[in-house]
């Protein structure tokens, strides 16, 4: 039995086609999944009831274990578990070599390959790999939670992310067998969860101070559209670099000498812990017998110990506002996002930075997951049109061309993307077997004027009269303008499709001139579209009245009606070409006029034909 | 004529009307559609139709238009949870006939 949630208004989905789609935040430290369930976004717990799945993946000698098993496993097996990969995703072994010892592994040496790789007991893995570890466990529980698969996710990244490190992101997902609708920024998904995307304007700064990252962002909202206006930040900066300084700390302290990866990975647990006790207590006690100490640190200490990090991030702040050519008072909200952010001597030196207290109403490890999720809900098209936000938009109309040489519209320009639009079409003769699709690209109403994108056919329509068979033609852009037309009869379910890039290959100047045209065109646009409909008319007329004088044309008429109506027709078909849209008019009604009385006969003759012999009781009306 | 909502399934949805912060109530019907028939349709409520019928269950509005009061009449809906699936339940004495998924049913 299904379990089913509440939908918008309007938007109930026919069963089996629900859009379920995902926010994934694929953290540093920890990575989260929510989903829109009944109106209400919301990250998902595992069967543990635990929301944060640690980005942590141990691999075992037969087996992959992903989140807090793993965790548990990194004191005891340090080399097999993998935490933190998120700091070279896309980055070279070079750039791998110049973050020091930040991560304990092993790096595989004997390898051509340009991504890094890490030697693990099973294989050597790259940072791709263990990140689609990551995803496709959040995937899975989202799927479990819902009951049914995930039509798409989006994706958070640092807004510090560059190409390469977005590719690697967009490539773990493809591993992990995801549909990603787009990778959002991380700020602007933290915006978009606290509501502000429903304010009319605003400065918006996103102080993200996560485990392994800090990104500043200073995003302005004009109209419900966000514009990065500036990022900054430090992608090796991070709450890590917290429990480094304690770690150091305790070393010192406690004057360990023996160093190994098993010592340092104790310590950094320890004083991650101690980290987090100190957000809500004055003091904390630091226990570790096995290497034989325990101190205790107060809140005065450990703001001093993550002073200068703090300090490091204002900078970043400041650099940003310059960036973004703005004063610190022009900013209206700042949002807090990141665990890091949790630390009291965070939000006290952010608030007094920009001199406003920032928004940390919402947990600020599932901010990110929350905001992802909207705009996944709304990509998936859950949501009423106006709500879509930060969307690209389809440059020229894509359009079909149908009989006549004209152009119609399926989807208009200035359509926010990704969308899928429908219409149904049908044959024009009777016994019709296929149908030539070409899909083409402008504004112009003749297919001549227009730019030709694409042909196909779909073959197999069963034979029917003219206009009975349904043909549905999709056209779907998603969010990177790649486009795909599909064709279906739906009777008898012939498919056919065809995938396309549509806006590549013309640059902005060629759009722009197709635009212009349009509109110097339209008055002859129109006037060659009502004149080609009128053929079309014609010839269905034509086609209409050769297959029905085919069928009974001698049994219902004398000779002189058969001939007058024979007459006509071939009268029109004379001036098919070359008639004006108001002659083919008077053509098309005297036909109709001369042939009124057969068409009646025709109609009796048929309902005669279904009732004779029959009672009244058998008919079905 | 009725169509009744369990008390956990009333909880619920007073809980996503709050969240959502806006809607009338919770509008139930059918549609033809789907796998075997007809599907049920679960919405929030912002315009009430000039022919729908309204009444109370639990203290949750019910919002349904005629034609799928003939199909859900004596229906109740429940709030359940398979691991870590939860959602709502139609338990339609009219269903005949359900497809595996029960989203969809014939009469």
């Amino acid at each position: 039995m299904a379990l089913l949630q509440i939908s918008e208004p309007g938007q109930t989905t026919a069963p089996h086609q629900r859009n379920y789609a995902a926010g994934i935040d694929l953290g540093t430290t920890n990575s989260l999944v929510a989903i829109n369930r009944s109106g209400q976004v919301e990250t998902l717990p595992d069967n543990d009831n635990n929301h944060l799945l640690p980005s942590v993946v141990h691999y075992a000698e037969n087996d992959i274990i992903v989140g807090h098993a793993a965790q548990n496993l990194q004191a005891a097996d340090p080399l097999n578990t993998l935490s933190s990969v998120k700091r070279i995703m896309g980055r070279g072994i070079e750039d791998v070599k110049s973050l020091g010892n930040v991560l304990p592994y092993e790096f595989d040496g004997n390898n051509d390959s340009a991504v890094p790789r890490i030697m693990t007991r099973q294989k050597s893995v790259s940072a791709i790999e263990v990140s689609a570890e990551i995803l496709s466990v959040l995937s899975n529980r989202a799927e479990q939670t819902m009951g049914e698969a995930l039509s798409g996710v989006v994706i958070t990244v640092p807004a510090y992310f560059d190409d390469a490190q977005r590719q690697a992101t967009r490539d773990a997902a493809k591993l992990a067998d995801l549909n990603v609708y787009r990778l959002l920024n991380e700020p602007t998904a933290a915006a978009v969860a606290y509501g502000l995307d429903q304010q009319a304007e605003g400065m918006i700064a996103v102080y993200d101070l996560g485990g392994g990252t800090f990104d500043i962002s200073i995003l302005n909202l004009t109209r419900g559209v966000f514009e990065v206006l500036a990022t900054g930040g430090n992608s090796s900066l991070g709450g890590d670099d917290m429990d480094h300084a304690i770690a150091e700390w305790l070393i010192e302290q406690a004057e360990i000498k023996a160093i190994d990866a098993k010592v340092i990975r104790n310590l950094l647990i320890a004083s991650r812990k101690a980290k987090e006790d100190l957000t809500q207590q004055e003091s904390t006690l630091i226990d570790l017998p096995q290497l034989g100490f325990s101190l205790t640190l107060d809140r005065t200490q450990f703001n001093h110990l993550v002073e200068d990090l703090v300090n490091k991030t204002l900078m970043s702040c400041r650099r940003a506002l310059r960036d973004a050519k703005i004063e610190k008072e022009e900013i209206n909200n700042v949002v807090m996002v990141g665990g890091s952010t949790r630390v009291p001597l965070v939000v006290d030196q952010v608030g007094k930075f920009f001199n406003c207290t920032p928004l940390t109403d919402l947990d600020p490890d599932r901010v990110v997951a929350i905001g992802a999720a909207l705009q996944a809900d709304v990509l998936a098209g859950n949501k009423p049109d106006q709500e879509l936000l930060l969307l690209d938009v389809l440059p020229l109309s894509l359009c079909i061309e149908t009989m006549g040489g004209l152009s119609e519209k399926i989807i208009s320009r200035n359509t926010p993307i990704p969308v899928a639009r429908a219409q149904e079409f049908t044959t024009f003769k009777d016994g019709q077997t296929a149908m030539a699709i070409h899909v083409v690209q402008g504004e112009r109403e003749l297919v001549s004027d227009c730019r030709s994108l694409a042909h196909f056919e779909l073959r197999g329509i069963p034979p029917m009269t003219a206009g009975a068979a349904r043909i549905k033609v999709t056209y779907q852009v998603d969010a990177d303008g790649l486009m795909s037309v599909m064709a279906e009869e739906l009777s008898s379910g012939v498919k056919a499709d065809i995938v396309i890039k549509p806006s590549y290959g013309l640059t902005d100047g060629e759009i722009e001139t197709m635009l212009r045209d349009s509109m110097s065109h339209a008055k002859e646009d129109i006037d060659a579209r009502m004149r080609a409909e009128q053929q079309v008319e014609a010839q269905r007329v034509i086609e209409a009245i050769d297959s029905a004088l085919t069928k009974d044309g001698h049994d219902l008429l004398n000779d002189n009606e058969f001939k007058a109506i024979t007459v006509a027709r071939n009268e029109l078909e004379k001036v098919l070409q070359s008639a004006t849209t108001e002659e083919l008019k008077v053509a098309i009604k005297s036909i109709e006029v001369i042939s009124e009385e057969y068409v009646a006969k025709r109609m009796n003759a048929s309902v005669q034909k279904v009732l004779s012999g029959k009672n009244i009781n058998e008919v079905e009306v | 004529m009725a169509i009744n909502l369990t008390e956990k399934a009333a909880e619920r949805v007073k809980g996503f009307l709050h969240s959502r912060g806006k809607g009338l109530g919770l509008r139930i019907g059918i549609k033809t559609t789907g796998c075997s028939g007809m599907a049920y349709v679960l919405e929030f409520v912002d315009d009430v139709n000039d022919d729908d019928e309204v009444f109370e269950s639990q203290g949750v509005k019910v919002i349904i238009d005629p034609k799928s009061m003939v199909y859900l009449d004596g229906t109740k809906v429940d709030f359940a949870k398979e691991g870590l699936n939860e959602g709502f339940q139609f338990i339609n004495p009219n269903a005949k006939d359900e497809c595996g998924c029960g989203e969809s049913f014939t009469v």
